[in-house]
C-alpha cells in the first residue's frame, strides 16, 4: 500500500457504502500516546515502529493534556490509559499521572526498563494518595531470554524482569502484556508458562493480557503486511459494539485519533478535541480486520 | 533492518502504512482529516452524546426502606439470615440484583425462599445465560486455573436447576426502577449498560458515575456483580451503591456477607451496609457434601477469595490476602 493510494481507496469504498461504521456509544477509554513515537527501544514487532528518532508523533506536555481532561469529565471517562512510545522517557510523566488520577483510574504502558527502584517508590507514593486505581503494563514477549530478545532486543528480557520485580517490590503488582509473536504464547500451556515465570519470581496471581499482532510497521517488515481480503464489509456483524472503537479515543501531540492502533493512518485522525470525534467511523482499515476477528481490546 | 540502521531510519521521516515519508508530508495529510467544529458546534454534539436515553422501565414504590442485596451463589444460609434481618429492620421490600447460584451448594434451594419471602429480581449474568441454556459461563480468565473453577460451578448450577427454575429466571427482568422517598434510583446487576460490566469503587470515577446516571434519569443505581460493596455519594447529590454479594465473603478476612439498606431521608436517602452473621460452618459442611473445590470452602471460612482474582483492579488487589 502507497501512502497515496490507502486515503484514496479507504474513502472509496466509503462513497460506496459497504464499509462499516463504527459508532461511538460512550467514550470509556481515554489512551494519551503521551511518549509519542519515541522509545528506548526498536521492537520487532512493534506496529507503529517506535525507535529513539521517531518523531512522527512527539512526547506531550501535561498542558498539552489537561485540556482533553477537562472534556473527559464532561464526557463521563471511566479509565485513562498512558502510552507511547515509552512513557517514561517523559520526566513530566509523574506529574501527569498524578495529575490525571484525580479525575479516574490510570495504566500506563511501559516496556519495564526504567522502572527503577527510586522511580517505583515514587510510583507507588502516587498509587497510595489517589482514590483510583494506578496500574503499569509491562510488556514482555517470550517467557526466557531468547524468545523475548528475538523481539525486544539483546538483553532486554533481564531489563524487564529487573523492572517487574522492582515494581512488585512496592506493591505494585504489573500487569503483564504478551504479545502473540510466538505461536504457543497464548495457549493454555504457554500462559502456565508465563505464570510459572512469574510465580518464580515471587510475583502470585499476576494479571496477563495478550494481544495479537497487527501486521504494521515494523511487524509488517517481520512477518509481511496484510492482505487485500483482510477487510471488513457491512454484513460480516450486526453490531460493531464489539470493537473498542465503540468506545475509546486515542489523543497525541497531532490531536485525536480513532484509537491506539491508526495512529499512522492519516485517516486515523479524527479531529481536535474530543467534541470533534464523537460520531462514528469507517472500518476501511485492514487492521480493523484484526480488531474483529480477535474481538482486540487494547485495555487490560 | 539492523538495529543501528533502525535507529536512524526515522530522522526526518514517519511511518505511513509500510512506507517511510518525510514527517512534513505526514502531519500534512493527517491534519487534512478530522472535522473541525465550531466552539457552539462542539458543546451542542457533547450535550447530543450524554443526553438522556428513554427506558419505559416502570418505576415501583414509593418505598420509606427496601433491602437490596446481590450475589446469592446458592447460599441459602445466609438468604435465610438476611430475610429475617430485613423484616426486623422494617423494609417495606427486598430486591436481589441476580446471580442466583455459582459458587455454592444446591441451587435449587434458593428458588422456594425467594418465592415465599416476595423478594423482587432482576436477571445476573448467571439467570440470563442459564435461561438461555448456555453451557458454560464463559468468563475467559487468562489463567486456565482460574477458568477450570469458573467452569466447574457453572457446570455445577446448571445441572442442578430444574427447567422450571430456569423459566423463572428467563422471565425476570434486566432492570428495574424503584422509588424510595422523593427519589428514583435504577437497579441493575453489572452496570446501567450491561449485565457483565464490573463495577468497582477504584474504577468507576465520579465523572463517569455521573454521566451513567444523566443517561438514565435518575438520582443514582444500585449494582452488584462484583463481589465488593461501595458508596459513592456524588457531588450532584445523587448516590451510587454496589451492594456486594451475600453468597461469599468480601475478601476481606470476616466471614459475615453484606447486603444494603435504602431507607428515605428528608430530600434524599440514607444508604447503610449491613453486615449479616449467618452460619457460614453448615455452609461449608454442605458445600464439602457436594464435593464443591475445597478452594471455595476456604473461602468461605476465612472470608478471603482464593479463586479468580484477576478481575481485581490494583486498589482492590493490594487488600486482597492473595
Ligand atoms: S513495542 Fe513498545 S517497547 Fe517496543 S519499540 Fe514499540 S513502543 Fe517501544
Ligand atoms: S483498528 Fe480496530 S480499534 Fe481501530 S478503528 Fe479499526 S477496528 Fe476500530
Amino acid at each position: 500500500m502507497t501512502p497515496g493510494t490507502s486515503t484514496s481507496e479507504a474513502k472509496a469504498v466509503d462513497v460506496q457504502n459497504s464499509t462499516p461504521r463504527v459508532h461511538l456509544g460512550s467514550l470509556d477509554t481515554l489512551w494519551f500516546q503521551v511518549g509519542g513515537t519515541l522509545c528506548n527501544l526498536t521492537c520487532t514487532h512493534c506496529f507503529i515502529s517506535c525507535s529513539p528518532t521517531n518523531h512522527t508523533h512527539e512526547l506531550m506536555t501535561l498542558e498539552q493534556i489537561r485540556p482533553y481532561l477537562d472534556e473527559a469529565v464532561e464526557l463521563g471517562v471511566k479509565e485513562y490509559y498512558f502510552t507511547g512510545g515509552e512513557p517514561f522517557i517523559k520526566r513530566e510523566m509523574e506529574e501527569i499521572i498524578r495529575e490525571t488520577l484525580r479525575v479516574g483510574p490510570v495504566t500506563v504502558l511501559t516496556n519495564g526498563l526504567l522502572l527503577d527502584p527510586a522511580r517505583c517508590d515514587r510510583l507507588a507514593a502516587l498509587a497510595a494518595d489517589s482514590e483510583y486505581s494506578f496500574d503499569v503494563r509491562i510488556s514482555l514477549d517470550g517467557y526466557n531470554a531468547e524468545t523475548n530478545d528475538a523481539i525486544r532486543g539483546e538483553g532486554t528480557f533481564d531489563r524487564i524482569l529487573a523492572g517487574i520485580k522492582n515494581a512488585a517490590a512496592v506493591g505494585i503488582s504489573p500487569v503483564l502484556t504478551v504479545t502473540e509473536v510466538h505461536e504457543d504464547n497464548g495457549t493454555d500451556d504457554g500462559r502456565r508458562r508465563f505464570l510459572r515465570l512469574l510465580s518464580e519470581i515471587g510475583i502470585d496471581h499476576p494479571r496477563l493480557k495478550f494481544l495479537p499482532v497487527f501486521k504494521l510497521g515494523a511487524e509488517a517488515e517481520r512477518t509481511g503486511a496484510y492482505e487485500g481480503w483482510e477487510t471488513l464489509e457491512c454484513g460480516a456483524a450486526d453490531t460493531w459494539d464489539h470493537l473498542q472503537c465503540s468506545s475509546c479515543r486515542m489523543v497525541t501531540d497531532l490531536g485525536v485519533w480513532v484509537c491506539p492502533i491508526l495512529v499512522n493512518e492519516p485517516s486515523g485522525r479524527m479531529g481536535d478535541h474530543l467534541a470533534d470525534t464523537l460520531d462514528g467511523f469507517p472500518l476501511s482499515h485492514p487492521a480493523c480486520w484484526t480488531c474483529h476477528v480477535h474481538e482486540v481490546t487494547c485495555r487490560t | 533492518m539492523s538495529d543501528a540502521s533502525k535507529i536512524q531510519a526515522h530522522r526526518g521521516m514517519a511511518t505511513w502504512g509500510e512506507t517511510l515519508v518525510p514527517l512534513e508530508d505526514f502531519r500534512e495529510a493527517a491534519m487534512g482529516f478530522g472535522r473541525r467544529l465550531s466552539p457552539e458546534e462542539r458543546a451542542s454534539s457533547v450535550s447530543e452524546f450524554v443526553a438522556a436515553d428513554a427506558d419505559p422501565t416502570p418505576v415501583e414504590g414509593p418505598f420509606e426502606r427496601v433491602a437490596i442485596f446481590g450475589g446469592i451463589y446458592s447460599n441459602t444460609h445466609a438468604l435465610g439470615a438476611l430475610l429475617e434481618d430485613a423484616a426486623q429492620r422494617g423494609a417495606d421490600a427486598v430486591y436481589c440484583l441476580g446471580d442466583f447460584g455459582g459458587f455454592g451448594p444446591n441451587p435449587e434451594h434458593v428458588w422456594p425462599l425467594l418465592e415465599a419471602a416476595g423478594v423482587k429480581s432482576i436477571q445476573g449474568n448467571y439467570e440470563a445465560a442459564l435461561a438461555s441454556g448456555r453451557t458454560d459461563c464463559n468468563c475467559g480468565y487468562t489463567d486456565p486455573r482460574d477458568n477450570q473453577f469458573a467452569d466447574l460451578s457453572y457446570r455445577y448450577t446448571e445441572q442442578n436447576c430444574s427447567a422450571g427454575f430456569k423459566v423463572y429466571m428467563g422471565g425476570l427482568p434486566a432492570r428495574r426502577r424503584i422509588r424510595v422517598g422523593t427519589s428514583e434510583f435504577l437497579l441493575v446487576h453489572g452496570s446501567p449498560r450491561r449485565v457483565n460490566e464490573f463495577l468497582f469503587e477504584s474504577t468507576s470515577p465520579e465523572p463517569f458515575l455521573e454521566a451513567l446516571c444523566t443517561k438514565v434519569q435518575v438520582d443514582g443505581f444500585l449494582c452488584s456483580h462484583t463481589g465488593l460493596r461501595w458508596h459513592r455519594a456524588l457531588p450532584s447529590g445523587r448516590d451510587v451503591v454496589n451492594v456486594g454479594v451475600i453468597g461469599r465473603p468480601a475478601n476481606d478476612g470476616r466471614t459475615d456477607v453484606w447486603y444494603t439498606l435504602l431507607s428515605a431521608a428528608g430530600e434524599g436517602v440514607e444508604v447503610e451496609f449491613v453486615p449479616l452473621a449467618y452460619d457460614h460452618l453448615a455452609l461449608a459442611d454442605e458445600m464439602r457434601r457436594e464435593h464443591l473445590p475445597e478452594e471455595f470452602v476456604e473461602t468461605v471460612l476465612t472470608g478471603w477469595w482464593t479463586t479468580c482474582l484477576e478481575i481485581l483492579p490494583a486498589r482492590e488487589r493490594a487488600a486482597s490476602a492473595y
